[in-house]
């Protein structure tokens, strides 16, 4: 019993002091966005803001031509084209292959894997020159759908890699029985694993989201304008630019980090299955 | 993990001569049309760039618009093996790899060991651990050198405040501060990442093991060097090799906190790699530093994947 209790105070103190230094740097970011400048550059630094100072906010959000805000509100909308055109398209792709090596048998199927991790961990640096000129001459620079492109080949060995592995601990009882009854191999790779695979697909969606609004290189080197620029870019060109307003960074940082701390919240709970299924299995 | 394991050797089609032909080429060919598109989106964009580059890295090319571009054999490979001006970042490289993986695999232990924990808000604590992993990596940058602006920045307020130092620090103004501050940085957005690999790790460890421990009135230090740890040897050496890789990659971070500087005190090879092609110009160079953090990176894909083949992954 008494055991018990001094287990519960360490684990519940520890859980407090991590929680703590983790967010204290985001809570810092997020005090820093609304506090008024003059309190931000005050020595001794005043942690907390006598009033609320959305000015910043207000600024981003401003429709006014050639304001902070005309670019950030672009970047938003594009960043989201991005992220779920790409999410979509690694989905639907990652699903049927990850089928075909989960259950198929076929020549070179674990070096045709190997091959898709192998592309996983080559250095974008590697490809942005030639990649350039493809896209180039395809017309694609600067556009959302060049950046679909490029980011579906970072992301989808990524889902390939999780889902296989996933719809590998799916018994093969299950689509059997399906097929039996004379559903096809896709009607049972639609209609009995994916229903049974849920947790690994929100796992692969979550990974591929965080994955392509995370983007940075190729948008920094690919887009120019407020045609495609992500929100990664504008972020990076406020730090450039607003090297002594550091509220107006944080805003821009707090709206840009929510989305993806949103579906990371919302998902948290299939992570652990994903990567327990992506190869950690003892 | 016998359930597990037995579970998937059922999944993986069965060898033999057994097999049927005919059902045998059905299935490679339904197999050929289910990868072709994911083979399309992938290497459709990737090998052309990767034969490109490697091209390149024998030639000399000095400018976007260069029109004699000489083949000069492997010179670029050897100006770089023998310029210091390599061999710097490398060690940089290295000495981030090392010390930013040792402490995301330290803290991430406590981490793990926390969220495995009965915890009365267990969904809050994991809800907490979760942000940095997913606040953008740009975001985490901005954000700390925020936090390490010599002037206004929160990290000299707070430690003056509490007396540990006395006047401001200038924490990006020295090149080994500097590259120690990108790595504090770094720490904070993996550790979440690390963490969760390693509780993913931890749960495949059989109860029976724990309470065999109990029964035998074994310590928690001992239960944790002689079950915990390693049981957790294949998460640990995939985390290992996962981190390396992308210290080997690592761009944004440096790009936004630092541009390499001070004095290219936190120019990694990847951050070389683009200085050397972008500002420099200097195509042919920047494509064989390009193909040497390949093969670097390369040889370490073939550790991480033997280590996946001896933690029984079913499918390599």
């Amino acid at each position: 019993m008494k055991r018990n209790t001094r287990y519960a105070v360490l684990v519940h103190t520890g859980a407090a002091i991590v929680s703590m230094v983790i967010l204290a740097p985001f809570a810092w970011m997020v005090i820093a966005s609304v506090s008024p400048q003059r309190m931000l550059i005050s020595t001794p630094l005043r942690w907390f803001p006598d009033h609320l100072y959305l000015d910043r906010y207000a600024q981003i959000f401003s429709t006014e031509l050639g304001s902070v805000g005309s670019g950030f509100r672009a970047a938003v909308v594009n960043s989201i084209v991005v992220a779920v055109g790409t999410v979509a398209v690694a989905m639907v792709v990652g699903v049927l292959g990850a089928y075909a090596f989960a259950r198929l048998r076929f020549r070179f199927r674990r070096s045709v894997l190997a091959l898709f991790l192998v592309t996983y961990m080559l250095p974008q640096v590697a490809l942005l020159i030639p990649l350039y000129l493809i896209l180039n001459s395809l017309g694609l620079l600067d556009t959302r759908v060049g950046l679909i492109l490029v980011d579906c080949a970072l992301v989808i060995p990524f889902v390939l890699w999780i889902l296989s592995n996933y719809f590998l601990t799916i018994p093969v009882e299950l689509e059997d029985a399906a097929r039996i009854d004379g559903t096809s191999r896709l009607g049972a790779l639609f209609w009995v694993i994916l229903p049974a695979a849920r947790p690994g697909i929100f796992a692969a969606i979550m990974f591929a989201f965080l994955l392509a609004w995370d983007e940075f290189m190729y948008a920094l080197i690919f887009t120019s304008s407020s045609a495609a620029k992500t929100l990664t870019v504008v972020i990076s060109e406020f730090a450039g630019r607003y090297t002594t307003d550091f509220g107006l960074v944080a805003a821009g940082g707090i709206l840009a980090a929510l989305p993806p701390i949103i579906v990371a919240v919302a998902f948290q709970r299939y992570v652990v299955s994903g990567m327990a299924a992506g190869g950690v299995k003892g | 993990m016998t359930v597990a394991s037995a579970k998937s050797s059922d999944a993986t089609p069965r060898t033999g001569e057994r097999w049927p032909r005919r059902k045998r080429k059905s299935q490679e060919r339904l197999a050929f049309w289910l990868l072709l598109p994911a083979a399309v989106a992938v290497f459709g964009v990737i090998i052309y760039p990767v034969i490109r580059t490697l091209i390149i890295s024998f030639l000399n090319v000095n400018s976007a618009l260069a029109t004699d571009t000489p083949f000069v054999g492997l010179s670029n490979y050897t100006h770089l093996l023998t310029n210091p001006s390599f061999w710097s970042p490398m060690g940089r490289t290295l000495y981030f790899t090392i010390v930013s993986t040792a402490l995301e695999l330290g803290f991430g232990l406590i981490v793990a060991g926390l969220l495995n924990a009965r915890l009365k808000a267990r969904w809050l604590f994991r809800a907490v651990v979760v942000i940095p992993w997913a606040v953008p990596t740009i975001v985490s940058a901005a954000m700390w050198k925020g936090i390490l602006n010599a002037q206004y920045g929160a990290l000299n307020a707070l430690l003056t405040q509490i007396g540990v130092i006395h006047e401001y620090q200038v924490w990006l103004g020295d090149p080994m501060t500097a590259l120690n501050m990108v790595i504090l940085a770094d720490v904070w957005k993996m550790t979440p990442l690390v963490a969760f690999f390693l509780l993913a790790g931890l749960n495949s460890i059989p109860s029976e093991l724990y309470e065999a421990a109990k029964i035998d009135r074994a310590s928690w230090p001992r239960i944790f060097r002689s079950i915990v740890l390693p049981m957790l040897v294949p998460s640990i050496s995939i985390v290992l090799v996962l981190r390396t890789i992308e210290a080997f990659k690592v761009f944004d971070i440096i790009y936004l906190m630092t541009r390499g500087g001070p004095v290219n005190g936190t120019q990694t090879i990847a951050y070389y790699a683009y200085v050397t092609a972008f500002s420099d110009q200097n195509f042919g160079l920047g494509s064989a530093l390009s193909v040497f953090i390949v093969l670097v990176i390369l040889m370490l894909t073939t550790v991480y994947l033997r280590l996946l083949r001896r933690s029984e992954m079913s499918l390599l």
